[in-house]
């Protein structure tokens, strides 16, 4: 069967998966951003995303450009995580985790049920952010939109990268991530630096939603569900503590669901979900800190 | 002495008082809210195991939903291919889902916490396509329906059904199954969590190394809290296929499991009475929501928001402030005079 393998067809299918793969890591790293501040998956960040998606929407609609609409839309949502953070979120900071678990999954019928009263429950679409017609890269053909869209996740993980590594205020959150007592000694506003995180995390899930829905020829209020899905296993896979096992996890996802689909004919469609739950099962049963994270280290 | 007969007292006034109200309600609300009570009284057992292994022993779990679909799976098919009256399907529901839930118990004793959540997710998302693929015995997409396939073992039917001697409707003899499997649930939970046991769950979730260390088989201990679990989800899966006649699917999906997670966290974890009041909650909230306003997405958000206050106001659940309202009583009985 091997022998056979159309090497041109493997090509084409791996970069299909590193496209939806890269939209799911920029979903996975907003969920690794409030797990690592708060403690808790956020289960309405999906929601939040698609909130957003929306917005965009709104704004191509009034006229703006696909970019244009792009940019100020990661605005708006990073303030609004901000908001989220600052009115739902702080009420319940000093609570048990699981507290903080329900909120979120009442935020998720918050948000869905405001996106639907907003903008009635009807079908839309997103024009296409790139070109739709294929590049030729080495006698294969890609389509441009799925490249385009691989670039705009990295980057926009890698301007994440940057301002958590070089920026004053990036050294200050990770500080309050990681030992909020000391940090509130050495000045760091840590109650901020959570909303902070929240706001990153809902303009990088805009990211993921815009780079979603034009890839689908309608969108409506469901649209990000399964993302979340596929980015919660995604960011498990990799080590839900750690924002580049994050991306790792979710790219490595992206490329095994689509080949198992493609090649595997008892999967299909249906049973892709199932299945890539399945082996990442297997993968925790080996290391149950995941792929890139670190063992957690507990004192009695 | 007397702080001790005192406290008998108040345990049998209010086991007493549970007991009549559970037999006096269907003559107090309408035909319709009694199969209202008794939907509830379905989440109300799968609410009680997810307590057990959630609340005591510290192990989450979002795939009770999945559970509830394999006992009321097996219920259908028993009724459907095996022609049992639907009631004698219960216990093997229960003993089918103990099962799969022991199953889902073993990765549990590797993974913890998130990564737990994240199996038992998986289970819940898998469960609907799992079944429309083995469409054999799970009747696909379309279920299986035993009011058409097999009429006569459902209970009631007719319009009316006798307990021992009594005539009620079938709504009445729903409610009183539903709640009648409740208060055993709750009793059995309770004997098991007040003593020996419910010690040895709250060692485990409160310290892992310490229970060990204290000589808690902690392999042990999850498996068979989890399988227990299961048991209360099949039984819980078992009584909504017998409520609903249908079984698809459409029934069981991940919303269920988290719906469920909601109600034990609104009952509030590690209280057993304030899951009486989670069942209500996440049977009458989406009622309540809808009459708020019928416009699409506004009962969504009522149903939300409501989660969030309840929350913010009672951050353990309606089982911490069931606490605190007793405490003027319960501590008066542990005064010695």
């Amino acid at each position: 069967m091997l022998l056979a393998l159309d090497w041109t067809q493997l090509a084409q299918q791996i970069v299909i998966g590193l496209a939806s793969g890269g939209v799911w890591a920029t979903l996975a790293v907003a969920l690794v951003l409030i797990y690592r501040s708060t403690g808790v998956i956020n289960f309405a960040q999906g929601e939040m995303a698609m909130f957003s998606t929306f917005i965009a929407w709104s704004l191509v609609h009034h006229g703006l450009s696909y970019w244009g609409a792009f940019a100020l839309t990661v605005v708006i949502s990073f303030a609004g995580g901000i908001a989220v953070e600052r009115t739902v979120i702080r009420p319940v900071e000093r609570a048990p985790v699981l507290t903080v678990v329900i909120v979120t999954l009442g935020l998720f019928f918050l948000v869905n049920g405001a996106a639907r009263w907003i903008w009635s429950p009807e079908t839309r679409s997103l024009p296409n952010a790139f070109s739709t017609r294929p590049i030729d890269v080495a006698g294969v053909a890609f389509s441009i939109q799925d490249l385009g869209t691989i670039a705009v996740a990295l980057a926009a993980v890698g301007l994440l990268w940057l301002f958590y590594r070089f920026t004053k205020l990036g050294l200050a959150s990770r500080a309050a991530a990681l030992n909020p007592e000391a940090s509130r000694l050495v000045g760091v506003r840590v109650s901020w630096m959570l909303a902070l995180g929240w706001g990153l995390a809902a303009a990088m899930g805009a990211v993921s939603g815009m780079l979603t829905a034009p890839a689908l020829a309608s969108f409506d209020q469901n649209l990000m569900q399964p993302v979340l899905l596929y980015a919660f296993a995604g960011a498990v896979l990799g080590g839900i503590d750690s924002p580049l096992g994050a991306v790792a996890g979710s790219l490595l996802l992206g490329v095994l669901i689509n080949l198992l689909g493609t090649y595997v004919d008892w999967i299909g469609g249906e049973l892709r979900l199932p299945v890539a739950l399945a082996v990442i099962l297997g993968v925790l049963l080996v290391r149950p800190a995941g792929l890139f994270g670190r063992p957690v280290e507990r004192r009695v | 002495m007397r702080s001790r007969a005192l406290g008998i007292v108040v345990w049998l006034t209010t086991a007493a008082a549970a007991v009549l109200a559970y037999l006096l309600m269907p003559s107090f609300v309408s035909d319709f809210h009694s199969r209202g009570l008794a939907e509830a009284g379905a989440y109300f057992v799968a609410i009680i195991g997810l307590n057990l292994l959630t609340g005591y022993t510290g192990q989450i779990s979002l795939g009770h939903g999945a559970l509830m679909a394999i006992g009321g799976y097996t219920t259908a098919w028993l009724m459907v291919h095996e022609h049992w009256r639907d009631v004698w399907t219960i216990p093997l529901a229960g003993l089918a889902a103990g099962l799969v839930g022991f199953l889902i118990g073993l990765p549990a004793l590797r993974l913890s916490g998130l990564y737990l959540a994240l199996a038992t997710f998986a289970f819940a998302v898998s469960m609907p396509s799992l079944l429309k693929k083995f469409s054999g015995i799970t009747g696909g997409g379309q279920g299986l329906r035993p009011i058409e396939e097999a009429p006569l073992q459902i209970t009631g039917l007719s319009g009316t059904v006798t307990i021992l001697g009594h005539s009620v409707t079938q709504n009445d003899f729903l409610y009183y199954l539903s709640w009648g499997l409740g208060l055993v649930g709750f009793v059995i939970a309770w004997l098991l969590v007040r003593g020996r046991v419910g010690r040895t769950l709250r060692a485990v979730r409160d310290s892992e190394v310490a229970a060990a260390s204290a000589g808690i088989g902690l392999a042990r201990t999850k498996t068979l809290v989890f399988a227990l679990s299961g048991v209360y989800a099949g039984v819980a899966g078992a009584l909504v296929a017998i409520q609903t006649e249908i079984v698809s699917p459409l029934s069981f999906t991940f919303v269920l499991s988290i719906v469920i997670l909601v109600g034990a966290v609104v009952g509030g974890l590690g209280s057993l009475p304030g899951m009486v009041l989670g069942a209500l909650f996440i049977e009458y909230l989406p009622d309540i929501s809808t009459r708020v306003s019928q416009k699409p997405g506004v009962p969504d958000f009522v149903y939300g928001v409501a989660i969030i206050l309840v929350m913010i106001l009672l951050p353990t659940g309606a089982g911490g402030l069931l606490k605190r309202l007793a405490r003027p009583l319960t501590t008066r009985l542990y005064l010695r005079p």
